[in-house]
């Protein structure tokens, strides 16, 4: 297993108390393999990314607790000289905002050269050949005449290339991609997605896409996790996951988007709001928004059952998720 | 040498709050805070109040010890320079030649200046000129400065382009030169061309502030949306460009009114600020400064006193921005 | 046939592009809407899509007069907006309001909900008189889902959703015709875009409104939309019913749009056909000559380079009945279907 995350939980220190803003994740990714992970804003998705990564912001955020395995080795023990090696040029990540992760006042050229002069003491004329080998990977045309070009005299889908390209400078083994598209036009999300994909497979890399968008989840993962309330409810491979759901929370995420191919009258809703981390819901944290609670369901936390009816493996965080496949 | 750009360790914006839907910490609170019910009731959550960002600010305020201390302080000096009677019995003009440059003595426990004057007494009186000359200066370069910058950002055009120019000519003025010039042929020995001097120079630093805290609430979209429904300009200035650009201009007035203290001993001690009989810190400095070797007394006290209502007036304007600053909360 | 409330003809705006800062001198100009002309029936919905860039901002800005148009003329009852002012404004603008896009910027976070809800009573006086709204403004809180008692609250209390709310209602406040909603739910958690959509379907039911919906999302578009309307660089490429562009478009960028939305069915990966456009949007303050769209079309020739094509029927359907005749402005126009047939549910 390339990366594995054990029961992870981190905190953050607020005015108003502590948040429990991941509590006990469990997930992993083999090479060449794509992990989803789905979940609105404060699920702790990109929590979770920023803590394997080893950037999440300390104080406030605090590891309560878990392990993040990377090829056998807890991360979180190790020193941070150790982990800053990883970061980069084995472990890498894209941010959804191109243009404020690119530092402005450098050319693409030179700071895509940089990954290689920092980790590889390449010189600078090697390590600018190969930006340019680089930008033509991701497919920027006129890479020899643009490696020059500073980052806002690029369009959004190729800034969000450069960024690509960095990660993939050193061909790291492991990609976090925290909502790589969000940001982008229809049209050109489709372009990065694809090119990500097919880098992805050339490279046999592991990757894990943070996103919301259901949509996006269906076209290129090969798993999914959904989060919610820091909790991983559902976990399963892609297929499985939308044509029967065995958590309510997932099953009412997918009733509730409008489809292209559909014209409904009345959109499913999921009622009530997320929920407050100061205070997440006793039990199971979706019981005060689910269709299907009962008594049990306020009062004991659901464990991650094995969906046994699925030949792959698959877990859903819900008491009555037999129920809820066969609804 | 800098650290190395490293793309993969982004700065603190994309740590702490990955923009947009990405899920930031804040956004996810602010989100959970909230127990309204929506189309079904919610489930039942902590009752909350209504605070404005305003209570907001007091009741963070209240919690900073710095805050609370620089206060204190503040309204401190505030009072005796009102009534410097309260903790000084002597009269600061009252001064005996025989006792001239003398250290502590009982009833005395600063000595005598020069002129033999009671330096506890006149380090007291001094409060009055250097609070007053402050919070007038401040007052009045924060509503010229206010005043104009915000119809400069609000109105915009040739109007700010004007304004904007000439506000740089005041910034140009070098204010030690600029204040040898204009008072010396002053001759008034009030406290008002001082204050009259500092407003002149100090009015365009807040003039740019205001100007960009306008410009920039004025971008907000409720300004779009109080003009879709009609609003006049007079509304959307009062009612929603004002309220939220005024936090920045109360910060930095705050700040600038600790310096504007040290700027009118600055003039006194180069003896065109205050002129005596006024009793003001920076003559005493100023007379002090000859005599350091002989008896450093009469220099430490007026400039300890000095030091700390800048420091003071500093040190409010600093958590005064922190409760008011949005990015940090 | 329901008569069209608001007629948009010609419609474009040009923002000048300028150098120096004391004399300035106008270098160029970013030709944000160029030339667009839509019909808006009473009681209906008029989708209008396009990426970002396309232009379908600035017509929200418009029709809700945020900004003025360089020419052309938008005409509510018959009544040019474009050319009224002052008194004759303000009375006009009672009836066309505005959802914004952003629930965070767009309430202002030193006035309580009350306050921000009850504002346009006090822009327009005449509407309801003073001792009644405080109770008008509870009862819009209702009617949006919120509870009433709620008003001496401030927005940083409540969340994305429930802002949205607040916004809507202080745009139903002075009972407007039109709402115009510029991307009102793509700055909200998926699990809430839902109540929302819903919402907004239900307040035009009860309040008989027309809405003008812009949106980057295409799947919400044809939810809510009875007509749609996709933008391009300024200009709409294509028009019609939700079934005529949804599954009988014409245009290619209308096909490449919609073949580039991510579905949520992993099944559909396999069967769907997908168009990858190449290349970005260029920028419009120096669009491509004739056809905008050329550039990234895998049909175009010299004639898309010399000459524009203007939005009306293509002469291929002229004059046939079905779904493929609607207005679309290509000189290639041809049916091609990229999404599998809508089933009514």
């Amino acid at each position: 297993m390339l990366l594995e995350v054990r029961d992870l939980h981190v905190e953050f220190k607020t005015r108003d108390g502590v948040a429990k803003a991941v509590n006990g994740v469990n997930y992993s990714v083999d090479a060449g393999q794509t992990l989803a992970v789905l979940g609105e804003s404060g699920s702790g998705k990109s929590v979770t990314a920023q803590a394997v990564m080893g950037i999440l912001d300390m104080p406030p955020g605090r590891i309560a607790g878990g392990e993040i395995l990377f090829k056998g080795a807890d991360l979180l023990k190790m020193k941070e000289e150790e982990r800053r090696k990883i970061r980069g040029a084995d472990m890498a990540m894209i941010f959804q905002d191109a243009l404020s992760s690119l530092n402005p006042v450098l050319s693409v050229g030179a700071q895509l050269g940089e990954m290689f002069e920092v980790h590889r003491g390449m010189s600078r004329k090697d390590a600018r050949g190969k930006a340019v080998e680089l930008m033509d990977r991701v497919k920027i045309p006129a890479a020899k005449e643009r490696v020059g070009d500073y980052p806002h005299q690029f369009s959004g889908g190729m800034r969000q290339r450069i960024m690509i390209a960095m990660a993939l400078a050193l061909e790291p083994s492991l990609i976090i991609a925290d909502e790589p598209t969000t940001a982008l036009d229809v049209t050109v999300q489709a372009q990065v997605m694809d090119l990500l994909a097919e880098l992805q497979r050339e490279l046999n890399m592991g990757l894990i896409l943070i996103t919301h968008d259901l949509g996006v989840v269906a076209d290129v993962a090969d798993k999914i996790a959904v989060m919610y309330a820091g909790r991983i409810v559902e976990a399963a491979p892609v297929h499985d996951i939308y044509r029967s759901p065995a958590h309510p929370y997932t099953r009412g995420l997918l009733d509730s988007i409008p489809r292209l191919d559909q014209k409904g009258q009345e959109l499913y809703a999921i009622k009530g709001l997320p929920p407050n981390l100061l205070a997440i819901p006793s039990g199971c944290a979706f019981n005060p928004r689910c269709p299907m609670a009962r008594a049990v369901c306020r009062t004991d936390v659901p464990p991650l059952y094995e969906v046994t009816e699925s030949p792959a493996p698959r877990t859903s965080a819900c008491h009555f998720w037999k129920e809820c496949l066969h609804a | 040498m800098p650290e190395p750009y490293d793309p993969l360790q982004p700065g603190e914006k994309e740590v702490i709050a990955p923009t947009g839907q990405g899920g930031p910490m804040d956004l996810a609170l602010e989100e959970a805070q909230s127990l309204e019910k929506t189309l079904e009731p919610a489930g039942p959550g902590p009752q909350e109040k209504a605070r404005s960002l305003w209570s907001d600010a007091w009741h963070q305020l209240r919690r900073n010890p710095v805050f609370v201390i620089s206060l204190l302080l503040i309204l401190f000096l505030v009072v005796i320079s009102i009534w410097p009677q309260l903790i000084a019995s002597g009269d600061p003009l009252q001064c005996d030649l025989s006792k001239s440059q003398q250290g502590s003595e009982p009833g005395h426990p600063f000595g005598f200046d020069t002129q033999g004057c009671d330096v506890y007494t006149r380090t007291v009186y001094g409060a009055q000129a250097s609070i007053t000359v402050g919070i007038c200066a401040t007052v009045g370069a924060a509503l010229l400065g206010s005043l104009l910058g915000g119809l400069a950002g609000f109105f915009g055009g040739w109007w700010d382009a004007v304004l904007s120019r000439v506000a740089d000519i005041f910034f140009g003025i070098p204010v030690i030169l600029g204040g040898l010039v204009l008072l010396s042929v002053v001759t008034s020995t009030t406290v008002w061309p001082v204050v009259g001097f500092i407003v002149l120079l100090g009015w365009p630093q807040i003039a740019r502030i205001a100007r960009g805290s306008v410009i920039t609430a004025k971008q907000n979209d409720y300004v779009q949306a109080a003009r879709a429904l009609g609003a006049g300009n007079g509304r959307m200035l009062l009612r929603h460009v004002a309220p939220n650009a005024i936090a920045p201009v109360i910060v930095v007035a705050t700040i600038a009114l600790g310096t504007y203290i040290s700027l009118e001993a600055t003039l006194s001690f180069l003896g065109v600020g205050l002129r005596p009989p006024t009793v003001s810190w920076g003559i005493d400095i100023s007379n002090a400064a000859s005599q350091i070797r002989n008896a450093p007394h009469m220099l430490l006290w007026p400039a300890g006193a000095l030091s700390i209502t800048v420091l003071a007036f500093i040190m409010l304007g600093d958590a005064v921005r922190d409760a008011l600053d949005p990015k940090l909360r | 046939m329901p008569e069209a409330i608001l007629e948009v003809r010609d419609l474009v705006k040009h923002f000048p592009l300028t150098q120096g800062i004391l004399f300035k001198k106008q270098i160029g100009a970013v030709k944000a809407v160029d030339g667009v002309s839509f019909d808006l029936k009473a009681g209906e919905t008029l989708g209008i899509v396009g990426e970002s860039g396309c232009g379908k901002s600035t017509v929200a800005k418009m029709l809700v007069n945020l900004e003025r148009p360089t020419s052309g003329a938008i005409s509510y009852k018959g009544e040019d907006l474009t050319r009224l002012s002052g008194r004759a404004l303000k009375a006009v603008r009672r009836n066309i309001q505005m959802v914004f896009q952003d629930p965070y910027t767009s309430l202002n976070p030193r006035m309580t909900v009350g306050d921000i809800i009850g504002e346009p009573y006090e822009i327009h006086p005449e509407v309801a008189p003073k001792g009644d709204r405080r109770r008008k403004v509870q009862d819009l809180l209702d009617v949006v889902g919120l509870n009433p008692e709620y008003v001496n609250r401030y927005p940083h209390q409540f969340s994305g959703g429930q802002r949205q709310r607040i916004g809507i209602a202080r745009g139903l406040a002075l009972r407007p015709e039109i709402i115009v909603a510029d991307e009102p739910v793509s700055a909200l958690d998926v699990s809430v875009q839902a109540q929302v959509v819903n919402l907004l379907e239900r307040l035009q039911d009860e309040f008989s409104l027309s809405y003008v919906f812009i949106a980057h999302d295409l799947s919400i578009v044809r939810h809510i939309s009875d007509r749609v309307a996709v933008m391009y660089l300024g200009r709409i490429a294509e028009t019609g019913t939700d079934t005529q562009i949804y599954d009988h478009p014409t245009h290619p960028y209308t096909q490449a749009l919609l073949s580039a939305v991510p579905v949520p069915d992993p099944g559909a990966r396999e069967r769907r056909e997908r168009i990858i456009l190449t290349g970005d949007v260029p920028s419009p303050a120096n669009p491509p000559s004739g056809c905008t769209f050329r550039t990234r079309c895998w049909k175009a020739q010299q004639h898309c380079t010399d000459e524009v094509p203007l939005l009306a029927v293509p002469e291929a359907f002229r004059g046939q009945t079905g779904p493929a005749a609607h207005p679309s402005a290509c000189h290639f126009a041809a049916e091609r279907q990229v999404v599998p047939p809508a089933e009514e549910s």
